[in-house]
């Protein structure tokens, strides 16, 4: 299967700021690729190369065949980009933008009237289609902006954080109409600093920090890597958590750690039900009570823990690049 | 991957609802290129964008009509019109004040480009259409020309203001019709000037202050307001060679109004030419910010 998008060493420089230092990056056709990383760490970078808004510094990149750099209108044809911030003119309404952007892809106007009803319809936009889209709600509008992007079928999405800042109701319903759109053959790249986001949607992961890949797989092959199971015990007096942790440190190599707000002690184990079983036996031992237990597989928020030492969602220790105000974190 | 994937064109299959069908051929492409088809687009953008926030025109209407009844009314009898005889006359100054109000408000048709350029990339509606096969050159001459046309509705009122208070045409609808063109053509370039700066504002509040503060020189340093000889020496031949000089007179003269010139200002060339030098510096301003704009665009991000 030909690759729709290949990065090889993709260099950016701000300065003395290095933002990208040196990407590698493959999709192949009719995949989703998910770019993890923290704020910051050159997510949006990449995929401003990638669509041709920036030139980068070093290395090259090519989009469904077109170099971006020598033939970036070619690239153009083939491409569809949903950024950050819903793109659309709040004065126009939802037709004229879906109108507006089928025009500038110079398809014939009869053609454009009619994508932009059915993609309307299709993003339960068709009650609102004429009206401006200043009216809109947040999660319209960036449906509206997917919608636009979708306008001339491009056979590989780019979507910067399509859902950041979203409810959650909004969130699935984007996450719906991506996954439709990868059911029907259409190679996403997506960004996303939701580490459930990638989970979900994306087949392969690839792990950014600091401008650098860090780790690539799929979801599964990354939990691997961190290795093994968890268990997480939360005492039912708080003031326990310290006896928890000791009882829990003989199970694994690996010191338990301790999320102070929750009162969730969480260490990893190899063995599966069996180190359940001893877990419960030990907590029980110190004369513990617990308000909950379990065994999971490790979560992204592991996996990133474990490659970074720090959470998806921290502040990365390096200055970066201002941003608008988000909505909620929650994942 | 264990997916499959249909390999035909996404939605030919059976959708949810009523299907555009396949993706057509892209139109031909002209034999001028995209850009003025896709300039055309984007121009009906913004001419939406005006009939839809009617608050946004009548505010760009509202200051020029207030200039005109302050100037005219404060300062209209303490300005004497030189070449006059007699005391300070405030209606002979309300017929030398009018033209120069049109080329004071044409040269701030410049600070709609600027801020709503930065708007656009503010937004990310920039990005969106650097992202699509469009022509480079048309986001830009879209607006500016969008900006001028919007001109049109502003002169009109402002002409109809100057009627009001007693300015009037008095050399025939043809020359007059000739001053306008010059006003517009004045506006389209001052708006290249604009979308150049625009296109190098951070945020839009920066472009709404730091992006408009070289045309309160540029206007004020002129004859639009006031005649030149009561000006210093190097101020007075700086505001003779500014086009905005030239187009105050241009019109002055176009609309049969007094001009205020005495020498030694009418002795200057672009005074005695003013119609010839107004063209040619409109001519190469646009030459030289649109391609400055349009270079300037093609790798612009304002994040």
């Amino acid at each position: 299967m030909p690759d729709a998008i290949v990065a090889e060493g993709l260099v950016k420089r701000y300065g003395d700021v290095t933002a990208l230092d040196g990407i590698d990056l493959t999709v192949p056709e009719g995949h989703v690729v998910g770019l993890l990383g923290p704020n910051g760490a050159g997510k949006t970078t990449v995929v401003r190369i990638l669509t041709t808004l920036l030139k980068a510094d070093g290395g090259r990149a090519t989009v469904a065949g077109h170099d971006v750099a020598a033939h970036p209108d070619a690239v153009r044809r083939m491409i569809g980009l949903t950024g950050q911030y819903a793109a659309v003119d709040e004065y126009l309404t939802g037709r004229e933008n879906l109108d507006m952007v089928g025009r500038l892809y110079h398809l014939p106007a009869k053609w454009v009237a009619a994508r932009a009803e059915e993609l309307l319809h299709r993003f339960d936009l068709a009650d609102a289609a004429d009206r401006p889209s200043k009216t809109y709600s947040g999660g319209m509008r960036r449906r509206l902006d997917l919608a636009a992007s979708l306008m001339a079928h491009p056979k590989i999405l780019f979507l910067d954080e399509p859902t950041t800042g979203l409810d959650p109701r909004s969130r699935m319903s984007v996450w719906e109409v991506i996954s439709e759109l990868v059911a029907e053959g259409t190679t996403v790249l997506l960004t996303t600093q939701y580490l459930e986001e990638a989970d979900v949607l994306a087949e392969q992961i690839v792990v950014i920090d600091r401008g650098r890949v860090i780790a690539k797989g799929t979801s599964n092959s990354l939990k691997d890597e961190v290795g093994g199971d968890r268990i997480e015990a939360v005492p039912r007096d708080r003031d326990q958590m310290g006896l928890v942790v000791d009882a829990l440190r003989p199970l694994s190599a690996t010191e338990p750690t301790v999320d102070p707000e929750s009162a969730r002690v969480t260490v990893p184990v190899s063995g599966g039900s069996t180190m359940l079983i001893e877990a419960v036996r030990a907590v029980d031992a110190a004369g513990v009570v617990l308000d909950d237990v379990v065994l999971r597989r490790p979560t992204l928020d592991d996996v990133f823990l474990s490659l970074t030492g720090h959470l998806a969602e921290d502040t990365p220790t390096e200055p970066t690049k201002k941003r608008r105000g988000r909505g909620s974190k929650e994942g | 991957m264990a997916t499959t994937h249909p390999t035909t064109a996404p939605t030919t299959g059976p959708g949810r609802f009523h299907s555009a069908g396949p993706l057509p051929a892209p139109m031909r492409r002209p034999l001028v290129g995209w850009s003025v088809r896709d300039g055309l687009v984007v121009m009906r953008r913004h001419l939406i964008q005006t009939l839809r926030v009617p608050e946004l025109l009548f505010f760009s209407i509202v200051q020029p009509v207030m200039f005109v009844l302050l100037f005219a009314y404060v300062f209209g009898g303490a300005i004497p019109v030189p070449g006059t005889d007699g005391p300070p006359d405030a209606a002979l100054y309300r017929s030398f004040l009018i033209p120069g109000i049109f080329a004071q408000t044409i040269t701030f048709a410049a600070a709609n480009s600027t801020v709503g350029l930065a708007e656009d990339m503010h937004k990310g509606i920039v990005d969106r259409f650097r992202s699509l096969p469009m022509a480079a050159s048309a986001v830009l001459w879209g607006r500016t020309a969008a900006d001028a046309a919007r001109m049109t509705l502003v002169l009109l009122v402002l002409s109809i203001t100057g009627l009001l208070v007693g300015w009037r045409i008095e050399d025939g609808i043809l020359r007059a019709a000739g001053a306008y063109a010059l006003l517009l053509l004045f506006a389209y370039a001052l708006a290249w000037i604009g979308a150049w700066v625009g296109l190098h504002m951070k945020t839009p509040e920066v472009a709404n202050t730091a992006g408009l503060i070289w045309l309160f020189p540029v206007s004020f340093l002129s004859s639009a307001f006031v005649p030149l000889n009561g000006m210093p020496d190097w101020l007075r031949v700086v505001a003779e060679w500014n086009p905005v000089s030239s187009l105050a007179l241009s019109c002055r003269q176009l609309f049969g109004n007094p001009t205020g010139l005495i020498p030694p200002s009418s002795e200057a060339w672009p005074m005695q030419n003013p119609v010839l030098w107004t063209v040619l510096s409109c001519l190469v301003l646009i030459a030289i910010f649109a391609t400055l704009a349009v270079r300037r665009y093609r790798r612009v991000s304002a994040r």
